[in-house]
């Protein structure tokens, strides 16, 4: 199965001004798969912060999903990253037999049948992604950072979670991507690319790291040597929070920031644990869980009506 | 299961733990519930359906301050929620 997903064209006519924090929005569908022949169809909404995801499981496999960026309201992300995956596949609401929803804007999904912390939906999809021998998850969303410990069927045995500041976070990264000018995408491998590795900058703040950021560019660093000094402080604050809760082999990394070598690597380092690759888009792990848990409910207590969606 | 509360900002690490393996038993009838002067903790369902004791969410960024009332430097000589809860389920990291 390639997993290679097709990204959605970024509406930017008439911009005035690039955003460089834009990341690129993505739908993708097994097409050797046919979801008309599944007994079991369930859906996993994950609606973050920063983007919200909608995975469709196929009798218990990875079928189809989207990743679309959150808009000012829940519901309307939820419905939307939807669309994204009706838009691919055809599936509609009526043709799916459970839904979940997850995240921070969980009990906002309008269609959905039940209510899963993006927690135990992590957990549960790295296990999914990784396979029965993750052991320790750090989930680097979009406005917080978790870290997970689970056992071999992706039961929670350990979480912590922080979400009062953006350091550490996918906002931290996307506030030095705009400040330095530079695609967000790009950030990971630029930071490699400096004759020495920089101390770190501020790590527990993103407006410190912000305005430090600055000053060195004004002292004379390049942006990649800036941007290696914020991949670190982002490295060693959320590594600070793993090791609260410990790191065990079958090390995993989920969120948007799993996508940015520049800061997987760092961490990797510090822990002198590398972390399990996976060829599966590492943001949709929450949501790919949240329908793996709706899978599970339709074998235990068969399917659920569809829940009709005003508007 | 070892649920986490709280934060880590500039000034510190803030975090309550609720061993809910522990907690799902409670001999004590949840005796945290009312030894807490600010009722920061209450009862809910978690994904694995077990009904258990977390703290409410509009506690979790402001630990440092709302638990400050009980540490030593107030003057008292140990948590009220750690002593009510026999079971030994919750503790603070500070």
């Amino acid at each position: 199965m390639s997993v290679v997903a097709e990204l959605v064209p970024t509406a930017q006519a008439g911009d005035a001004k690039p955003e460089f924090w834009r990341w690129e929005e993505s739908c993708w569908a097994d097409e050797a798969v046919d979801w008309r022949s599944a007994k079991t169809i369930a859906v996993g909404i994950d609606v973050g912060s920063v983007s919200s995801q909608c995975v469709v499981t196929a009798d218990g496999k990875l079928y189809a999903y989207s990743s679309m960026r959150t808009g000012n309201n829940s519901p309307d992300s939820a419905r939307n990253a939807f669309n994204g995956v009706h838009q691919k596949t055809g599936l509609t609401l009526n043709d799916v037999h459970f839904v979940v929803g997850t995240g921070y804007g969980r009990v906002n999904v309008p269609f959905s049948h039940k209510a899963i912390t993006e927690i135990a939906c992590h957990a549960r999809g790295a296990n999914y992604m990784g396979g029965n021998k993750v052991r320790t998850i750090l989930d680097m969303g979009g406005q917080d950072c978790k870290a997970i410990h689970c056992d071999d069927k992706g039961k929670v045995t350990n979480f912590l979670m922080n979400d009062k500041c953006a350091a550490g976070t996918g906002r931290g990264m996307e506030v030095i991507s705009d400040l330095m000018q530079i695609p967000i995408a790009e950030l990971g491998s630029r930071s490699f690319d400096v004759d020495q590795e920089p101390e770190a900058v501020s790590s527990v703040c993103v407006v410190f790291a912000k305005s430090e950021a600055l000053a060195l560019l004004k002292g004379g660093y390049t942006k990649n040597k800036v941007i290696a000094a914020y991949c670190q402080a982002m490295a060693e604050r959320v590594v600070s929070l793993l090791e609260r809760i410990g790191v065990e082999e079958g090390f995993f990394i989920t969120g948007g920031i799993a996508k940015n070598a520049g800061v997987v690597k760092r961490i990797e380092k510090i822990l002198g644990i590398q972390a399990m690759r996976t060829e599966i888009d590492s943001q949709i792990a929450g949501a790919l869980g949240a329908a793996l848990f709706g899978h599970t409910l339709v074998q235990k207590q068969g399917p659920a009506q569809p829940v009709a969606v005003a508007g | 299961m070892i649920a986490n509360y709280g934060y880590k900002d500039g000034s510190g690490e803030y975090y309550i733990s609720i061993d809910t393996d522990k907690c799902i038993q409670c001999p004590v009838g949840r005796a945290c519930l009312t030894a807490c002067p600010k009722s920061m903790f209450e009862t809910m369902t978690d994904d694995y359906d077990d009904e258990v004791v977390w703290i409410k969410p509009a506690f979790r960024r402001s630990l440092a301050y709302d638990c400050a009332g009980c540490k030593p430097a107030s003057g008292r000589k140990a948590l009220p929620c750690v002593s009510a809860c026999t079971p030994g389920a919750v503790q603070h990291s500070w």
